[in-house]
């Protein structure tokens, strides 16, 4: 579904991403893990359009997208949603997502109509006229869910849903995102949560330094010299 | 399966929903509201007949050309979240296409109106392309910068008649096609309440198509806007054409209406600060901000200068400095928000 | 080209040097902009005014008691230290964190109410100082060079100096420093933050004190003089990249040198507009400015 080759970026005479290389199968959660710093957002910025690539390519079921803009790439299937979280604040949460549903459609009932599935489905529907300023920052996670099921994607990129939650919501977002699985959505998945991970996981690339150390399932990570290390060095450093 | 913990029981989420899709989308106005505007289109028609002093209703008509172009910029600042301090650009652009093209060839200033849309929409388009990647206050300064760069280019160019600006003859014969009433001020009120209609009409249009949600959602995210497949720079021009045109027929009304226009009144600074001003004090981001604000400020102004004026020293411009810095610090909300608080109860909220 | 000037070296280097003493000034007051800016994210759009104040309390001062402005500088410029440390007080502090809208409209509305009230209490004709101490020009090879001038800029220069040997090389300096960094985290180190913002509009209006203060030996008084000087720091700054300054002075003394060329080669009635489309270029290929920070 997608392809990533030999993506590099660079800020100045930092490598953010060096030479990355990974496949996301379709219908299958890839787990992107690394300590802080590792260049896991900026993967995500890559392959979303929000930076171009130095080099390597990204493809999208055999077809490159590298130097599309963000609302391209995500006409073409791929959404996403952000670490630092992005609500349209002073828009009701039903608003929030119509706008990723009304490039489907333009009428504004069923763009809505839409959207209360949406947030059924997240479990956000009686928040629908609440503004998007108003939520939790669990609530809010859901809504960026809802948002970016709205564009009806094929690939969904998920950047630290967990994060920043309280424990007890954290088992509702993972069914939350098994349910995305069994819908058919490709997922990968950035996450700090070991736990979470690999329940979640069919595979998981680690980085480190911006550079791909590991790749495989989340119990061969797990076990992995390098990877176990980068957390240490991370942790002590 | 479990159910996840936030999912309420089965069967209770299908009543929710399908009590949610029977909401409407937009919340349409109660017969109350219905009868509120009707009584207010009647007071608007029948106002200059009652008030009925040739100063009454340049008050009037003055307002609605100021809330016209604040109606402008709130379309671009206030829904799609783009600050212009550069909207005297518009303004003068429909001024010296629809006075200079009147004085020169003759060509009445309805056509010169429309030609002067046309090009404060390019001049706008050619402004928004390079300037809409700046963000917060590179893009305001920008703007400012651009509207200084204007009023310096109309200084100096002597075609149009550079400062001295553009003397529109008196035309008595044929008022409509000259567009300037000499016998009494009544056509240029409805005018100016058309347009302002019209415009009106636009921004309920906007609030209530994909369009609208669009500019809300570049206005406060537009990263987020990207990446659920908005283009984001072409909403942007979108936004910022409707505001130029507006504008510019603001200005072009207003150049028949005063009939003698030169730099220092339609591309002054002060000018597209003054729009920004009156729209926040009315509410920013709302339909009757910018006609709450200029309905207020106006006449405000023209009672300070009236009151305390003609002395030379300015006590006019004090209080209404002062005023436009209270109003900033303490009501940053607006006279809308103010009203709101007042007068709808809440809970229905 | 101008009409009817022939283009000699004295003219070419004439030129070139008042642009540079006219960039020291406006480097002073974009400094001063940007370090307010660096510190809170809050454009002052009544920073013009503080320096046609300035301007007015030299006069005001020359009026009253007889004070040559040299003599009055440091007394002015005090003044208008405490002006910035009551507007911080005053209007400021309770706009923080309002929109940027917000901040503009009440920086501008401060803006119009000093410049109304300096029409009301001097009328808005120009003034200017009699026979200052200050006067009189240098004859260097044929290059001319007014002592005002050169003390004007001078004085900002060394004002600069001393506003980055503060910033850099004290503690409270440091303090403005970290607060402008990390409001959260400098609090949380025992900086107080309210102070440092105080301290900000404090400089910040002093250094455009020391640029108005100076302008007067040779530049006439009037309520809309701020202007032009604003408006040029708002370029300056822009383009320097807010919150540096060091890329203030940069861009100060750029803008100097282009504003005199400018009007020069082009035509004087153009040299704003040529600043402000050099500014647009700089900014729509370097949207950061040249210095800014990402």
């Amino acid at each position: 579904m997608l392809e990533v080759t030999n993506l590099t970026r660079r800020f100045g005479g930092l490598v953010a991403n060096d030479a990355i290389s990974f496949r996301a199968e379709a219908g299958g959660i890839l787990g992107v893990i690394g300590p802080n710093g590792a260049g896991k957002s900026t993967l995500f910025e890559l392959i979303t359009g929000f930076e171009t690539p130095d080099e390597g390519d990204v493809r999208l079921d055999g077809r490159s997208i590298r130097g599309l803009g963000p609302h391209r790439i995500n006409r073409l299937g791929v959404a996403r949603t952000f670490q630092k979280l992005k609500p349209f604040a002073h828009m009701t949460v039903e608003e929030n997502v119509m706008v990723g549903i009304m490039q489907h459609d333009s009428n504004l009932r069923r763009a809505r109509d839409a959207a209360l599935a949406a947030l059924d489905f997240v479990g956000l529907l009686d928040k629908r006229r609440v503004h998007a300023h108003g939520l939790s920052t669990g609530q809010r996670k859901r809504l960026e869910l809802a948002r970016a099921m709205g564009t009806r994607p094929r690939l969904l990129l998920l950047d630290e849903v967990t994060g920043g939650v309280d424990q007890r919501s954290i088992p509702g977002l993972i069914e939350l995102i098994e349910r995305l699985r069994r819908e058919g959505m490709t997922i990968i998945l950035i996450e700090h949560d070991m736990q979470v991970l690999m329940s979640l996981a069919d595979r998981v690339v680690a980085l480190h330094l911006g550079a791909k150390i590991a790749e495989g399932t989340p119990e061969s990570i797990r076990a992995d010299r390098a990877v176990v290390e980068s957390y240490l060095g991370a942790s002590y450093a | 399966m479990a159910q996840a913990p936030h999912a309420p029981p089965a069967g209770e989420p299908r009543a929710e929903l399908e009590r949610a899709r029977a909401e409407p989308v937009r919340t349409p106005l109660s017969a109350k509201q219905w009868v509120w505007l009707a009584l207010a289109g009647v007071a608007l028609i029948a106002w200059p007949h009652v008030f009925d002093a040739p100063y009454q209703r340049h008050v009037l008509v003055m307002v609605f050309i100021y809330a016209l172009m604040a109606q402008g910029w709130n379309v671009l600042a206030g829904y799609c979240g783009q600050i212009s301090l550069g909207q005297a650009v518009y303004f003068g652009i429909g001024a010296y296409s629809a006075g200079f093209l009147y004085a020169n060839y003759h060509i009445s200033p309805w056509l010169g109106m429309l030609v002067g849309v046309g090009i404060s929409v390019l001049v706008a388009l050619a402004i928004g392309l390079p300037t809409f990647r700046l963000r917060g206050h590179y893009f305001a300064i920008a703007t400012l910068v651009i509207g200084e760069i204007g009023h310096t280019l109309m200084l100096n160019w002597e075609f149009v008649g550079g400062a001295t600006g553009v003397w529109i003859p008196i035309d008595r014969d044929s008022p409509w096609y000259s567009f300037q009433f000499h016998d009494n001020k009544l056509p240029n009120y409805y005018i100016g309440l058309g347009f302002l209609t019209a415009a009106c009409l636009v921004v309920v249009w906007l609030e209530r198509s994909k369009a609208g949600l669009y500019f809300r959602a570049i206005r406060d995210e537009p990263d987020a806007a990207r990446s659920l497949g908005v283009d984001v720079t072409r909403y942007k021009l979108v936004a910022i054409m409707i505001s130029a045109a507006f504008t510019a027929v603001a200005g072009a009304q207003f150049a028949q209406y005063v009939l003698v226009i030169d730099p220092e009144t339609v591309f002054p600074l002060l000018l597209s600060i003054l729009v920004v001003l009156m729209t926040m004090l009315g509410g920013i981001g709302t339909l009757w901000g910018p006609i709450i604000g200029a309905g207020v400020l106006f006449p405000l102004s023209e009672a300070t200068r009236v009151w305390l004026g003609g002395t030379g020293g300015a006590e006019d411009l004090m209080i209404y400095g002062a005023l436009i810095l209270l109003i900033s610090v303490f009501w940053p909300g607006g006279l809308l928000a103010l009203l709101r608080r007042l007068f709808v109860r809440s809970g229905d909220a | 080209m101008a009409p009817g000037a022939t283009l000699t070296t004295e003219i070419v280097i004439q030129t070139i040097v008042s642009g540079l003493l006219m960039g020291f000034i406006y480097a002073l007051v974009a400094a001063g902009l940007s370090l307010i800016f660096g510190l809170m994210e809050i454009v002052n759009f009544a920073h013009g005014e503080f320096m046609m104040v300035s301007m007015y309390s030299v006069f005001g001062l020359y009026l009253a008691f007889g004070l040559d402005p040299l003599v009055s500088a440091p007394l002015c410029v005090m003044f208008l230290f405490a002006l910035g440390v009551a507007t911080h007080y005053g209007i400021i502090r309770h706009i923080l964190n309002a929109p940027m809208l917000v901040q503009i409209t009440a920086t501008f509305g401060l803006a119009i109410f000093l410049r109304s009230l300096a029409q009301f209490l001097w009328t808005p004709d120009y003034q200017s100082i009699p026979d200052p101490i200050v006067s009189g020009r240098l004859d260097l090879a044929g290059i001319f060079i007014g002592v005002p001038q050169l003390v004007a800029s001078a004085g900002c220069l060394l004002a600069f100096g001393v506003l980055y040997l503060f910033i850099n090389r004290t503690e409270t300096g440091m303090a403005l420093q970290a607060t402008a960094q990390d409001r959260e985290a400098a609090s949380l180190m025992g900086i107080r933050t309210d102070r440092m913002y105080a301290l900000g509009w404090g400089i910040g209006a002093a250094c455009v004190a020391v640029a108005g203060v100076m302008l007067t030996n040779y530049y006439y008084i009037f309520p809309e003089v701020g202007f032009i000087f604003a408006l040029i720091a708002y370029v300056a700054v822009a383009l320097g990249g807010f919150g540096s300054i060091v890329g203030a002075l940069f861009a100060g003394v750029l803008i100097g040198l282009v504003e005199a060329l400018g009007g020069l080669l082009l035509d004087p009635a153009y040299k704003y507009a040529i600043i402000f489309a050099m500014y647009l270029a700089i900014v729509i290929v370097r949207p950061k400015g040249l210095f800014g920070r990402f």
